[in-house]
């Protein structure tokens, strides 16, 4: 049971993730961004089946819930009608085979030199009050150093959007 | 029951969850046809009208006359609009709130202690309903879309921002809750609350609840917030293209969302099935115990709705401006505060 949800949500990821960039059907970017939210919902999935629920959770709140929703408002908003005729270049191809290609070659070799596989899916299990301790004392420092790096970007954002003093 | 004791363990908690899922479902969906006769007989009360009354007795017959109409008019899509959008928009604004209705805990058991009333006991309750609810402004923001006129795109953008940023008040509301009891499981919230009337949480967190109830009141687009409605000023919301029962999908969404609203208010802030006299607050030994509670949880969820309804005919509306500026400079500092002064205090307490 647990092997079938998983190659249904893998599946479902990897479908709707190459939905957003390659849709033989809709050049629409809203509907690009709604199979990204798919795309997240499947993938919260995958976390749920490694009994992540918390990540599962958040996953959906975060992403599907604010950071997409957000995405679709600039979309319809600004009414791309160019990205709708855009087509897909040879460039993009090349550029985005060669992303493709050093993804893959990070995930083989990175669990082999981090040791990362040694502790397993145990590492994403566990409770949420004990992956909240966990970020207050072993991961403090990294936690608190992403945290600096969203102000930023709000701080950014801020600034960007504010009007020019005439 | 003979029946039932020659199953194995196994399917017979696939039977049980399956008839769960079917009850809650079935009441549910009644609660939400009864709940527009319930607005209009309560609205008719505050105005010093009868309301309905004509379609069997006490107008009991008149949300199955209102579903024939909406089904009758003409279902009319304008020319230009986008039709795979503008028909999933209805069902998204509506699935979500049906499905924050499985973590919720509607009884203590029925006698079996194994098998406990509540669709999904998952250990992150909470987190879960927040993430499905904040689904639902895909089914707005596409519903403004999907049309491709103006006034749909404004309405839907203007209601999409609407619940995001009363969707950070709200989940920041609670987390001095979860300080307090310490999990985020529904079942063991509830389990902390069993201990006298004032164990319950809206007598702990009155700062909480009224921040959670404000919330509310514009997560489920109801006045004063009910931006959609307001034909007069802003010529309505997402939902101005829609007609027929896909307009009436969108009122019933808006019914589900006040469903799922009040059985998490009544969950988390008044205690859920328990009620603090005759030992009720202890989860059912026998079936007509289990019973009871259920009646206690859905007496208590219409006390809610009631309350819904009595708000929506007593307040006026607010402008956009000022709903946006209650939610970022109001509720949400405040929020933030009653964070700080509730781990200060548990802090101080734990010396």
């Amino acid at each position: 049971m647990q092997d079938i949800l998983f190659y249904v949500f893998a599946a479902l990821t990897l479908v709707c993730g190459f939905l957003v960039v390659a849709n033989p059907i809709s050049r629409s970017p809203v509907t690009s961004a709604l199979f990204l939210v798919l795309t997240i919902v499947s993938l919260s999935g995958l976390f749920v089946l490694l009994h992540a629920f918390f990540l599962a959770a958040v996953q959906i709140v975060v992403y599907a819930g604010a950071a997409l929703v957000l995405f679709l408002f600039v979309i319809m908003m600004l009414d791309l009608k160019a990205e709708e005729r855009r087509r897909i270049t040879r460039l993009g191809l090349i550029g985005g085979g060669l992303v493709a290609v050093a993804m893959a070659w990070l995930f083989r070799v990175v669990p082999r030199e981090a040791a990362l596989v040694a502790s397993g899916p145990a590492h994403v299990e566990g409770s949420t009050p004990a992956l909240g301790a966990l970020l207050f004392t072993q991961y403090l420092l990294p936690f608190e150093a992403i945290s600096l790096v969203l102000v930023a970007g709000m701080v950014g954002a801020i600034l960007l959007s504010r009007k020019e003093p005439s | 029951m003979d029946l039932l004791e020659r199953l194995t363990p196994i399917e017979q908690s696939v039977t049980f969850g399956a008839l769960k899922v079917v009850g809650v479902f079935a009441i549910v969906m009644f609660l939400v046809a009864y709940a527009v006769l319930i607005e209009r007989r309560v609205c008719a009360a505050i105005q010093d009208r009868i309301g309905p009354n004509r379609a069997g007795p006490f107008g009991l017959l008149q949300p199955l006359a209102d579903a024939v109409k909406a089904f009758l008019k003409e279902d009319f899509m304008p020319a230009q609009a986008h039709p795979v959008y503008f028909w999933l928009a209805p069902a998204l604004v509506m699935i979500p709130s049906l499905l924050v209705v499985a973590v919720i805990p509607f009884g203590s058991t029925l006698g079996n202690p194994d098998n406990r009333m509540v669709i999904a006991d998952l250990n992150i309750g909470i987190l879960y309903t927040f993430g499905i609810a904040s689904l639902g402004v895909y089914g707005i923001v596409l519903a403004g879309y999907a049309a491709r006129s103006k006034y749909p795109l404004m309405g839907g953008i203007r209601s999409g921002a609407q619940m995001i940023s009363y969707e950070i008040a709200m989940g920041l509301s609670l987390i001095p809750l979860f300080l307090l009891v310490g999990d985020l499981n529904l079942g063991a919230v509830i389990d902390y609350q069993a201990r006298g009337l004032f164990g319950w949480l809206i007598f702990k967190q009155p700062l909480a609840f009224a921040i959670f109830l404000v919330a509310a009141f514009a997560e489920t687009n109801r006045l004063p917030f009910d931006m959609p409605e307001a034909e007069q000023e802003l010529a309505g919301g997402y939902n101005i293209e829609y007609s027929s029962i896909k307009f009436a999908l969108f009122f019933m969404a808006e019914y589900a969302h006040m469903i799922a609203a009040s059985a998490m208010l009544v969950t988390l802030f008044f205690g859920g099935w328990t009620l603090p006299f005759f030992g009720l607050d202890q989860p059912a030994s026998t079936f007509w115990g289990g019973l009871l509670h259920i009646g206690i949880f859905l007496a208590k969820l219409l006390a809610m709705m009631v309350l819904f309804v009595w708000v929506r005919w007593m307040w006026p509306r607010f402008r956009y401006d000022q709903l946006m500026a209650l939610g970022w400079t109001r509720l949400v500092p405040l929020a933030l505060g009653n964070i700080v002064v509730t781990a200060l205090w548990l802090w101080l307490k734990a010396g």
